[in-house]
Formats: structure tokens, C-alpha cells, sequence
């Protein structure tokens, strides 16, 4: 996590096209290496970061303002070399974030945040909350595969074009969104008779291992982000762009 | 140990009470069912009766709940969570939906009332034995069956040492393999001493493992007695209540004027 979030700071603070580079470079492929999840780490992140990357390449390079080195011109439309290098910097920056996010989520499970969290003092509340969000979408997806069969069934048409897919979405979010709201009253209840409203701490079975090596890491990572960005905002870093 | 004197109870914005004048009582290792049709007043019994409501459901109660002889107003919902525990009918939304393992899953509620590791492991260990599901321990809670879910939501309850456990139609949402499989261990719970309140529509679940039976009717007491007097009784039909199956093929022979013998090879028949 202390890695995700200096990763995605710093991406923010260097700006520029090289800067974020070598930061994907370093901080998300190279320990998505180490931790064998590279594979998965591109294919998720470029699904993740491919919608809004296409839209903010093409709205740079064909809108960007005061642009004058002509590379193409459509119509109307000017792609310019100006935009073009603001695109590949905001490009570049997306993969940043969006890698370290992904490189968070494959390496680490739900569960062990929550009660790390936990562990360090964050509430149960808060602690619940968090991991019954992240818990909640396998079963959101496999709520709305069996109400998408079910309206099927009954002869909704959810293929074609974008338009019948999109009418075809109605029936179905709706009854998933409902059905989840129906079942919150139970679920309080549930916890409730459980004892999760008693105040104070609760027994925690277990806690991540935690080593001296891993805290050194961490602060050292936070040490270094706190000093990229400080070395940026005073222009000490000039040749990353 | 539990007992309802006089309780009336509205839910909030309801024009008529949910339940008119209920009284009850239920000792120590007995187990009552509830039986009566949809609507009767079965399921706002059971939350008046584990304390839920009004506490979290809200809505206004005349009449008294009492604990072991002592009123059970001022006690806070958690501090009932270890005297009584609840179970609903969809086993899915009874899951804490945090644990990755049934362990964890049953282990949740000792967890939240603080107690010492060793000793929340000792109920988890205890709970998985008495409901046999000690095979299920490691297997993630949302992929289990129904009947399955139903067991390790029941056994999160006994996990809690709870002085009684109050089931809302534990079988309900379950498929015949499920509602054996509840039923069966139910049965043993009972067998071994627990104190139960379950509602049932299915009067044969009741028929197992009641000793004594209270049907509601627009929510009030309709009938009460014996499990064998009440279950037999020919005002069920009226109340919408249908009887378990050997009452009903009893009668059926008795229309059909059956002799003895062929009476109880089809009894034995449908016990089979």
C-alpha cells in the first residue's frame, strides 16, 4: 500500500514524460516482477487505463491549445506535435497510477489489509466497511450473471446493438441494486446479534507478519516520495521534464 | 429462562400491531416451535424475542422480555448478542461477508465481544464439532450451499455460548438436502439440551423436534399445548397451518377406513 500510494504521488509531482516512465519502470514492473504477476499486472492495467487513455490522447492531440508543429490534419481538425507530447506525458502518468493500484490489489489479499489495519489501531468499523466493500463485488457479479439468465429467459434482448444493450441494462441493475438493498436491513440485524456494535477492541485471531526489514522499506519509500516531490517543487530535477 | 408477558408490537408506520398480547415462555432445554401462516406475526416474534426489536428495528412494545426473571429493557444489543442468538432465513445475508474461511466466519462474533484468543478459538473449535462441519472450516463461506451456509451461520451463533437461540424459518430458503441437513442438526442441538425457539412453516421440522408448539394467527396466540396435541389439531386447517405429513395420512386412512396393518406400512413408508 505505501508503495501504491508514493508511486501514484510522485507520478503526480514529476510530470513530464520521462519521470513517469522510469517510475513504472522501477516501482510497478520491476516488483511486478519479483512478485510474478506481471502477466496479469499489463493486461489489467491497460484494461483498466485504456478508456480514459484513449479519450485523453485524442482530446490532447487533435485539441490542445496553442499547439503549432502540424502533424496531421483532418478536416477541422489539427493533431499537432505539441499535444501529442502533453498526451504521451498524461499517458504516461495514467500507467503510473493505474499500475501501482493494480500491482496493490494483485499482491495483496482483502483480508490481510483489513486486519493489518485493524491491527494498527484503524476501527472495525472502518476496517468492515472497507473489506465488506471489496468482498461485496464477486457477489454483486454473481447476482447479476443469474438476474441477466433470468431476464433472458423471460426474452430480454441484452445483445446487438449499443443501444439494446444499453436498454437491456435497466432490468437488470435495478433488481440487483434492490435485491441488495433489501437484504441490508437482515444483514445489520445479522451483525448486530453477533456483537459487532460493542464498543471497543475486538479479538483479533491473527495479524500479517510484519518484519524491522519491511517497516525500513516502507519509511525509506516514504523518505524518497517526500524527497522527489520536494526536489521537483524546487526544480532540482530539470532533465525529467 | 426467556419469557414474553403481554407483548404488543407495532413496527414504525404500521396502522395495526404485528403482534396483540403475546405471552410465552420458554425454559431451559426446551424447545418451541412457532408455526401459523405468512403474516401470522412468526418472524416479528422471534426479533421481539432475541431483542432485535425494537432495538434496531424500531417500531413501539408494550408488555416485557424478560431474561432468567430480569427485564431485558436495558441491555444494549451486544450485550444481548451473548445471551441470545438469531438466525434468519436466507443463510446468505447471515454471513459477516469479511471472512475468507468458515473459521474466521464463525470465529467473527466471539471476536467482536473481545474475549481472549484462546478462548474464541475454543468456541470456534467447539461450534465446528457440534455441528459436525469441522471438514468446512477452511472452504470460503460464499462458496458453500445453502444448507451448508445455514450450518456455519448457526454454529457462528453457538460460537457466542448463547443461553438460547431463536431460528426464523432456518429451512426456509433451503432445498430438501438443505432442510435435511439443518434439520438433522437441529435435532441434535436439541438432543443435547439447547434451549430453541424456532418458527416453521414446515410443521414436520417441528413435529421432530418440539416438545411444545405456539401458533400464531393475525398476531396473537392461537393454539398452544404439546407438540403431538397442537400438531394434531383439527383448527390448523383453518389457521392456514397444514399438519405434518403422518397427521395428514393418518387422516387420510382413517377417510379410506384402513386397516392397522396397512396404516403402518405406509407410515413407515413415508418415514422411510
Amino acid at each position: 500500500m505505501t508503495l501504491a500510494t508514493v508511486t501514484a504521488v510522485v507520478a503526480v509531482a514529476l510530470g513530464g514524460l520521462i519521470g513517469p516512465v522510469i517510475l513504472v519502470t522501477v516501482a510497478v514492473l520491476g516488483p511486478a516482477l519479483a512478485a510474478g504477476v506481471a502477466g496479469s499486472l499489463i493486461r489489467t492495467t491497460l484494461l483498466l487505463s485504456l478508456p480514459i487513455a484513449i479519450s485523453a490522447v485524442l482530446v490532447n492531440l487533435f485539441f490542445f491549445p496553442g499547439g503549432q508543429t502540424v502533424l496531421l490534419q483532418i478536416g477541422p481538425i489539427t493533431a499537432t506535435a505539441e499535444g501529442l507530447g502533453f498526451a504521451l506525458e498524461i499517458l504516461a502518468r495514467i500507467l503510473a497510477i493505474s499500475g501501482a493500484i493494480t500491482l496493490f490489489y494483485l499482491t495483496t489479499r482483502p483480508g490481510d489489509l483489513v486486519v493489518d489495519l485493524e491491527h494498527r489501531g484503524v476501527s472495525a468499523r472502518v476496517a468492515f466497511v472497507a473489506n465488506a466493500s471489496v468482498q461485496t463485488v464477486p457477489t454483486m457479479v454473481e447476482r447479476a450473471g443469474q438476474i441477466t439468465a433470468a431476464q433472458r429467459a423471460r426474452g430480454l434482448d441484452t445483445e446487438g446493438s449499443v443501444w439494446k444493450r444499453v436498454k437491456g441494462l435497466i432490468p437488470i441493475v435495478a433488481p440487483a441494486v434492490l435485491g441488495s438493498i433489501a437484504e441490508i436491513e437482515e444483514r445489520t440485524m445479522a451483525l448486530e446479534a453477533r456483537g459487532f456494535t460493542r464498543p471497543g477492541r475486538r479479538t483479533l485471531l491473527w495479524h500479517p507478519p510484519d518484519s524491522g526489514a519491511q517497516a525500513i522499506a516502507r519509511w525509506l519509500l516514504l523518505a524518497g516520495g517526500v524527497a522527489i516531490v520536494v526536489a521537483r517543487a524546487a526544480g532540482w530535477l530539470p532533465w525529467l521534464g | 429462562m426467556l419469557a414474553l408477558e403481554s407483548v404488543t408490537y407495532r413496527y414504525a408506520g404500521a396502522l395495526r400491531p404485528s403482534l396483540r398480547e403475546v405471552s410465552l415462555t420458554l425454559s431451559e432445554g426446551e424447545v418451541v416451535g412457532l408455526a401459523g401462516p405468512s403474516e401470522s406475526g412468526k418472524t416479528t416474534l422471534c426479533l421481539v424475542a432475541s431483542g432485535l426489536a425494537p432495538r434496531t428495528v424500531g417500531g413501539t412494545l408494550t408488555g416485557r422480555l424478560l431474561l432468567d426473571g430480569d427485564d431485558a429493557a436495558p441491555l444494549a444489543i451486544h450485550q444481548l448478542a451473548g445471551r441470545i442468538g438469531i438466525a434468519f432465513a436466507n443463510p446468505a445475508t447471515q454471513l459477516s461477508g469479511v471472512a475468507d474461511t468458515v473459521y474466521e466466519e464463525i470465529a467473527f462474533g466471539p471476536m467482536n465481544l473481545g474475549l481472549p484468543r484462546d478462548d474464541v478459538i475454543r468456541r470456534t473449535d467447539d461450534a465446528l464439532a457440534t455441528l459436525r462441519i469441522e471438514a468446512l472450516a477452511s472452504r470460503h463461506p460464499a462458496r458453500l450451499s445453502g444448507g451448508q451456509q445455514q450450518l456455519v451461520a448457526i454454529a457462528g451463533l453457538l460460537a457466542l455460548r448463547p443461553e438460547l437461540l431463536v431460528l426464523d424459518e432456518p429451512t426456509a430458503q433451503l432445498d430438501p438436502a438443505g432442510s435435511r441437513m439443518v434439520a438433522d442438526a437441529l435435532a441434535r442441538l436439541a438432543d443435547g439440551g439447547a434451549s430453541i425457539l424456532i418458527a416453521e412453516q414446515k410443521t414436520d421440522l417441528l413435529a421432530e423436534i418440539c416438545r411444545r408448539v405456539v401458533v400464531l394467527a393475525d398476531g396473537a396466540v392461537a393454539l398452544e399445548g404439546p407438540a403431538a396435541e397442537v400438531l394434531a389439531d383439527p383448527r390448523l386447517e383453518a389457521l392456514r397451518v397444514a399438519a405434518p405429513a403422518d397427521v395428514r395420512l393418518s387422516r387420510a386412512a382413517d377417510v379410506a377406513r384402513l386397516p392397522a396393518a396397512q396404516r403402518e406400512r405406509l407410515r413407515g413408508a413415508v418415514g422411510s
